[in-house]
């Protein structure tokens, strides 16, 4: 059997398990990580397994965590931290701007800082504030970094594996209201390259492009839309940065229509980057303007109200309603 | 003892008792390792003496050639801006015992994470002093490569080194090496969050590193006062390490007090915080103007224990240099200067495409598509000149 089904938070624990296992320079590091194996059990049993001085539990300092392991990585090892939820990366911003995203660049290529800062991120799970933010843009605008986020564990598998062998600090979102959702692990398998979009579903009418914890719910849109005749092709991103133009134009000058969907505010986010891209390569091609649908340019609300705030089925299919109307 | 150990604070005193007098007067210096009085003479100490017990004369010579080629290097490159060759310069004039004892006490598999004014320690890397250069000219933001010398990028950003610094001890600890490490900083930078978390960090996983804090008094206008209420070696007691305060100004107690501080982190006894106190002669940076913050008379009050001269007061006393020592330095001084003022000019302008390289170790498709599109922009203008009307 090559193909095991399991959760998301499962396939990373794996993926860290492998890494650590083949490569003596992967170290894990974070708050909580060790004998608690993080808030969210990704790194569960790992310490016991690898020892403490694989698994690290750190000082609750989310700067020094990045802080330490760029010096870390400029020693020889492949750090691997995690952030224990999306608002608690701002006291490292500092350090990944300043310092991790820049280090190779002033260094004329001759060092190279192969960090990978696990950020569990999003909405959906009821949390109290700072604790269901999606900040990838914030990430995605700086040069020198890579970011990314899996929508599944299949893929959530091979991206960690591929995000620790880079070279380049990576920036890995876990959309961690996915992470109890299973699918299949195939490790075996040859997995496709790390900033690789994918169509997850075929359609001719209309395009949506989501990533993370979206990719769901636009698959679930596609499914309902179906039932009224309509024909939505799906395409999971998978990265942010660099983002995949191309597959997202090849899908676009397939079904003339685009939908970008995202839990982060749509102001100046992913999506509208990619609208501008793609009315810039297929402007002929377009039978309506890209539409975006994603949180509002407000702070992330109180749970009680994040399902107003976080796209769902109906603003999915409002948006493409309204591309159709065109 | 020069050494702070866990002193504990001096209870509050109870409602109704009287004021008793301090230990020391208000403003009193807290103890400073001196070796070298600013008058010249050697003096000593128990404790830090053996560190440079086996000192020879020429050794001494070459601490103070470091310390004269380093000035001269640091003048030279003050001059180039003015001149406009350089866009900035971070002055190090009277801090050079600081950066030559602390740089002379590291041995060659020791890792250094400087500031941006580490031009002395620099100098003891064995760094080519051109290489400084590039990121005040504009024509790169580093320019080396760390691992060469084992001396790391400068780091404009205040603080941030320090935790890089941690985490290359913490891999030298995993590594089961003896080498260790050492970070510099300024005193403004101690208010840094980083700092105190290199501090935290370093404790925690016994790094093997130094923290060598130059108290050159002013973090540009803001004098140390405006950064802590007290010494700034005894922050190191409240993280659990020994923290020591050295006369930054005579080189040979700065290479026994750090050779102390290396040995400790090599033997496994982890981090410790040497405080330099010391002065910046200059102004932070050639855009600073000292004038507005601070009086004449301070700078005169530390022109009288410059580094250079009380090495060299000692030197000639104990008969350990002559004239022609001295002379001959003075030529290899000039021609240092000489050097330096060729290179600057002569250095070119980068490649335009420099602007895409080493962004990514590997590549990166936004990066290539847009380096393709300067590409073709570029070659627009190939035809420029010939009467194509755009």
């Amino acid at each position: 059997m090559t193909a095991e089904k399991m959760a998301l938070a499962k396939a990373i624990n794996e993926s860290l398990r492998t890494a650590l296992d083949s490569d003596p320079k992967v170290l894990i590091m974070g708050e909580d990580v060790g004998k608690l194996g993080g808030v969210f059990r990704v790194t569960d049993g790992l310490q016991k397994d690898f020892g403490e001085d694989r698994v690290i539990d750190t000082p609750l300092a989310e700067s020094g965590i990045v802080g330490t392991a760029i010096g870390l990585a400029l020693r020889g090892y492949r750090p691997v931290v995690e952030i224990q939820f999306d608002g608690f990366v701002f006291p490292a911003y500092d350090q990944i701007v300043t310092q991790l995203a820049k280090m190779h660049a002033r260094a004329l290529g001759k060092i190279k800082l192969p960090v990978v800062i696990r950020i569990p991120y999003g909405g959906g799970i009821g949390a109290v504030e700072h604790h269901s933010e999606s900040p990838e843009a914030l990430f995605a605008h700086v040069a020198g970094l890579k970011v990314v986020s899996p929508s599944n564990a299949g893929d959530a598998y091979w991206m960690m594996q591929q995000a620790i062998h880079s070279d380049d600090p990576v920036i890995f979102f876990e959309p961690k209201r996915r992470y109890w959702d299973k699918s299949e692990v195939n490790r075996e398998a040859i997995p496709g390259p790390l900033h690789k979009a994918r169509v997850v579903r075929e359609g001719t009418d209309l395009t949506l492009a989501a990533y993370g914890p979206m990719v769901k719910v636009c698959q679930e849109a596609a499914a309902a839309a179906q039932e009224e005749g309509k024909s939505l092709e799906v395409l999971d991103l998978r990265s942010m940065s660099p983002i995949d133009f191309d597959a997202v134009q090849a899908s676009v000058e397939k079904t003339r229509r685009l939908v970008v969907v995202h839990e982060a505010p749509v102001f100046l986010g992913t999506g509208a980057e990619i609208a501008a891209r793609i009315t810039e390569r297929s402007f002929y091609h377009l039978e309506a303007p890209v539409l975006r649908v994603g949180g509002y340019h407000a702070p992330y609300p109180p749970a009680r109200l994040e399902d107003e705030y976080l796209p769902g089925l109906d603003r999915v299919l409002d948006a493409v309603d309204r591309s159709l109307a065109y | 003892m020069t050494v702070e150990s866990t002193a504990a604070r001096k209870p509050r005193r109870s409602a109704g008792t009287k004021r008793t007098a301090a230990k020391k007067p208000p403003g009193a210096q807290p103890d400073l390792v001196q070796l070298l009085t600013p008058e010249g003479k050697r003096v000593k100490n128990g404790e830090f003496d053996a560190y440079v017990a086996d000192i020879t004369p020429e050794e001494l010579r070459g601490l103070y050639r470091d310390m004269v080629l380093t000035r001269r290097f640091d003048a030279e490159a003050t001059s180039l801006q003015r001149q406009g060759e350089l866009g900035l310069w971070a002055s190090l004039l009277g801090q050079e015992a600081a950066q030559i004892g602390s740089g002379r006490a590291t041995r060659e598999d020791d890792y250094v994470f400087p500031t941006y004014r580490e031009h002395g320690v620099a100098w003891c890397r064995g760094v080519d002093p051109a290489n400084l250069l590039g990121m005040f000219r504009g024509v790169n933001n580093g320019g080396w490569d760390p691992n060469s010398n084992n001396f790391h990028l400068y780091t404009i950003v205040i603080g941030s080194q320090t935790l890089h610094a941690t985490g290359y001890a913490m891999g030298i600890a995993k590594d089961g090496a003896d080498s260790a490490v050492i970070a510099y900083f300024g005193d403004g930078a101690s208010s840094q969050g980083d700092v105190a978390e290199s501090f935290t960090f370093s404790a925690v996983y016994n790094a093997p590193v130094v923290f060598f804090c130059q108290n050159n008094q002013w973090a540009i206008s803001e004098p140390t006062e405006r950064q802590t209420r007290v010494p700034l070696y005894q922050r190191a007691q409240g993280y659990g390490f020994p923290g020591v305060r050295v006369d930054g100004n005579d080189v040979l107690a700065c290479l026994a007090v750090t050779k102390w501080a290396l040995e400790r982190a090599r033997r496994g006894e982890g981090p410790t915080l040497v405080e330099a106190f010391t002065y910046r002669m200059g102004a932070h940076t050639t855009s600073d103007d000292p004038t507005k913050y601070r009086a004449d008379e301070e700078r005169e009050a530390w022109e009288a224990k410059d580094p250079i001269q009380r090495l060299r007061t000692y030197l000639e006393a104990s008969n350990h240099a002559d004239e022609g020592f001295f002379a001959e330095l003075e030529a290899e001084s000039e021609a240092l200067g000489k050097r330096v003022r060729e290179v600057v000019r002569a250095m070119p302008d980068p490649d335009s495409f420099a602007i895409f390289e080493n962004a990514y170790a590997d590549g990166h498709a936004l990066v290539d598509e847009e380096r393709a599109q300067f590409a073709a922009y570029q070659a627009s203008f190939a035809d420029e000149g010939e009467g194509d009307q755009r």
